[in-house]
């Protein structure tokens, strides 16, 4: 089961790293004589309500979901990791200041923090910086409930009797983390990355959804599933469905996977 | 004289067959009404309570666009538009019986000129000037006394709802063809039936016809038309293009295309000296050359043909032909052609190096459209716009967002370069719009608030709006508003993109619905509306 789940999710992030090569037509080219078309040979999923290709879109959408939420995952897993050991192994009120900002970051309504930014970034930023940026404070403000995950982990380390023994043997603090704590500690930040993928996936679906995410003419999975906001029309285009399977497909492959790294836990 | 009492008495036959009373009409406002005060009224669901309940002295005909006789049997305008006087027909009731009274009238006046107290209307009826006067007069009459004359000053009484002020139900007696019965936020407002309303019918009978009118508060428009489907509501006022095609496909009797509407989409260049706009960019805004050639680079059949699905006409100019007196018949939609536009910036000065169109510095003309969010027809117009540009090797970033950012851009800050919105319409007067056109208002869009005309061509638009609201005489005063209109279209402060239709859905039910293209577009005659086999 993980195995096909991995081997789906590569071919879907590899139909999105090569859209270039795979999408039919350029995903912003309207082909104003064929607005809402059924699928054919030209346009294999048909096309939106501009006349541009879906299935060129997906692929391109597909890129920025795929490849942009796995990006700030790592990034939030990283300083997630950072400050979630330094908080660990600090102990004190070093420990208790951090899960104090932790808490204070977990109670954000982030989704106003992130209109927030929108709304004061300057306006002639290009829309892909713009989603950049937004992936960005999302992994920025994502680093709190790992952090939490990764100082008790340390904590458990910390108390373990193989560091202690090290410590004793006068190893520096930066070996102790590095040969040490970081080696154990790898599983649980393999387990934060992969919940934090679909959350930033969606959290970008969420705001494309308001028409505050990716701007146009850049596709991303959020914007296409705006299209389904005209659901009477779904019945007689269900090819309107497709960014939905997509990341419904994505979303279970992200779950297939996910067991098997808590397990090594 | 016989002939003429049959005739009479056959027409009030014909009126009255089959015409059934009672009967609750259902709808829905798109969001939470604000106030009932019908003084205090600024946004759409308070105003069509207002609308429903509110007794006016005289009313626009929404079909014929003329002012009638309402709770005013008659009026007459006088000292050269300074002053309006009114005869009250005599018997009128509230809806719990309190006689309507000459003191109600004047009491309403007094309380729109209060400088003390303003209401959204107080501007209008120059409260500022301190001059008002109104007086009761023998006969049923009160006058009403500008500081300074007006032209189309009756106009201005089509929303100018009389209270009682002796009624101990106060604003909530009302004079309308209903009262509101019930309000439950978020839910509902149920409107009753005004047994007492003035108003009867050709053949005598009293209006209104419907024994009531429920509207649910309902944001989704999703689900508005799909409880229209469902049979739970009679009628979806202002029907959005792609949500009439999909209805047409499936019940096709049920959609009604009122044609042209007053409403408009539109861009603007941010002029405004004061703005952060750098030099480079606020040069191309004021240069009236890169304006028409960003207007004639935009197509607007395809708009109308794509977002619209052919339910939109591309505009002329800021009046729209809906607006049947007032509209500049010589004026022409731009024609789209792309490679004029090229010629028109090459002309002044821009040169297309490869893809990109750059200016005289070398600098690549990219600029900045900022829209609402949340509207998928301007997000769609907006996408549109884009590769039209995009063919002239002018780059445009859409930006869309929430909308108290967006007005905060636009009219505090200044900080945009170009903006697309729409515009709402209720009035036809060109005076409703002396806040837009005169350089010195603050809805001055692209450069507001001038302390005298930046440009000479502003300074022409204050002139022609100033004589057209000092004329009396309506051909004259067209005359003057033609004039605006044109020099609107040449120098393109707006670029207009279109006019869209009047849309609207109604239950095989519903009789004697008569679409207007102004608002409210399809109740507009809701005394006269009523449900067969009810």
């Amino acid at each position: 089961m993980r195995r096909a789940a991995i081997i789906v999710l590569g071919l879907l992030a590899g139909a999105a790293l090569f859209a270039g090569l795979l999408a039919p037509a350029p995903f912003d080219m309207q082909f104003r004589d064929f607005p809402n078309a059924a699928p054919s040979k030209q346009f294999p999923l048909g096309t939106d309500d501009l006349g541009r290709d879906r299935l060129s879109r997906l692929l391109h959408g597909a890129r920025v979901s795929l490849l942009m939420a796995p990006a700030a995952a790592l990034a939030a897993t990283f300083l997630a990791a950072l400050i979630g050991i330094g908080a660990g192994l600090a102990g004190g009120w070093v420990e208790k200041l951090v899960m104090l900002a932790a808490d204070l970051f977990l109670s954000l309504p982030w989704m106003f923090l992130l209109l927030s930014m929108r709304a004061v970034l300057p306006l002639n930023t290009s829309p892909l910086v713009s989603l950049a940026i937004t992936f960005a404070l999302l992994s920025l403000l994502g680093w709190a409930g790992p952090a939490r995950v990764v100082r008790v982990a340390v904590k458990a380390v910390a108390s373990s009797g193989y560091l202690l023994q090290a410590k004793a043997a006068g190893v520096r603090n930066w070996r102790l983390v590095i040969h040490h704590v970081l080696p154990n500690l790898r599983a649980v930040m393999r387990a934060q990355f992969w919940i934090s993928v679909p959350v930033f996936i969606l959290a970008e679906a969420n705001l494309s959804l308001l028409g505050l995410g990716v701007a146009e003419p850049l596709p991303s999975l959020g914007t296409m599933l705006k299209e389904l906001e005209n659901y009477s029309a779904i019945g007689a285009r269900p090819w309107m469905l497709a960014p939905a399977v997509f990341l419904l497909a994505v979303m279970l492959c992200l779950q297939a996977v996910l067991p098997q790294e808590e397990g090594v836990r | 004289m016989n002939w003429l009492v049959l005739m009479l008495l056959a027409m009030g036959a014909v009126f009255g067959a089959g015409v059934e009373s009672g009967g609750v009409l259902k709808m829905v406002m798109r969001s939470e009404p604000k106030t009932f005060d019908p003084f205090l009224v600024e946004d759409e669901p308070s105003d069509m309570i207002r609308y429903m309940t509110g007794g006016v002295l005289i009313r626009m005909n929404r079909k014929t666009q003329k002012m009638e006789p309402a709770l005013a049997s008659s009026w007459n305008v006088s000292e050269g538009g300074r002053r309006i006087t009114f005869k009250l027909r005599e018997g009128v009731k509230y809806s719990d019986g309190t006689p309507f009274t000459v003191e109600d009238v004047a009491a309403a006046l007094r309380r729109l000129t209060d400088a003390k107290h303003p209401t959204p209307s107080s501007d209008a009826f120059g409260a500022e000037g301190g001059a008002v006067t109104v007086e009761v007069l023998g006969g049923n009459q009160v006058s009403f006394r500008m500081a300074k004359p007006r032209a189309g000053l009756e106009m201005l009484f089509d929303v100018v709802v009389i209270s009682s002020v002796k009624s101990p139900l106060k604003e909530k007696a009302a004079l309308g063809p209903f009262f509101v019965k019930e309000y439950k936020a978020g839910q509902y407002v149920q409107l009753d039936r005004n047994p007492h309303y003035w108003k009867t019918d050709p053949a005598g009978r009293h209006l209104p016809y419907l024994s009531g009118v429920r509207i649910e508060i309902q944001t989704n428009r999703e689900m508005e038309l799909l409880r229209f489907r469902r049979g739970e509501l009679h009628l979806v006022n202002q029907l959005d293009a792609d949500m009439f095609e999909r209805l047409q496909a499936e019940k096709s009797k049920a959609v009604v295309d009122g044609g042209p509407g007053l409403e408009a989409e539109f861009i603007w260049f941010n002029q405004n000296p004061a703005s952060p706009v750098g030099t480079g960019k606020m040069k191309w805004f004021q240069s009236t050359a890169f304006r028409l050639a960003v207007s004639e680079a935009i197509n607007r059949a395809d708009i109308c043909r794509i977002v619209y699905h052919g339910k939109a006409q591309p505009a002329a100019g800021p009046v729209s032909p809906a607006n049947q007196f007032w509209f500049n018949k010589s004026l022409k939609s731009p024609a789209y052609q792309p490679q004029e536009a090229l010629k028109k910036l090459q002309a002044a000065g821009f040169v297309k190096r490869g893809d990109a169109l750059v200016d005289q510095a070398g600098q690549p003309v990219v600029f900045s459209l900022i829209t609402n969010a949340g509207s998928k027809i301007r997000e769609k117009i907006a996408a549109m716009v884009q590769q039209d540009l995009a063919k002239i090797g002018i780059r445009v970033n859409v930006v869309t967002l929430d909308f108290p950012s967006l007005i905060e851009r636009i009219t505090k800050s200044y900080d945009y370069e170009a903006c697309l919105l729409g515009l709402v319409n209720i009035q036809i007067d060109p005076n409703s719009e002396m806040n837009v056109w005169m350089s010195s208002a603050a809805n001055h869009q692209w450069n507001p608030s001038q302390k005298r005309p930046a440009t000479q061509w502003e300074a022409e638009l204050d002139k022609n709006m100033l004589a057209q609201a000092a004329a009396m005489e309506p051909a004259k005063r067209k005359l003057y508003y033609d004039l605006v209109q044109k020099i609107v279209v040449e120098q393109a402060p707006f670029l207009y993109l279109i006019n869209r239709n009047t849309l609207a859905a109604s239950s095989p039910l519903l009789r004697n619905l008569s679409i207007s293209n102004s608002y409210p577009q399809t109740f507009w005659n809701v005394d006269e509306l009523y449900l067969a086999g009810k």
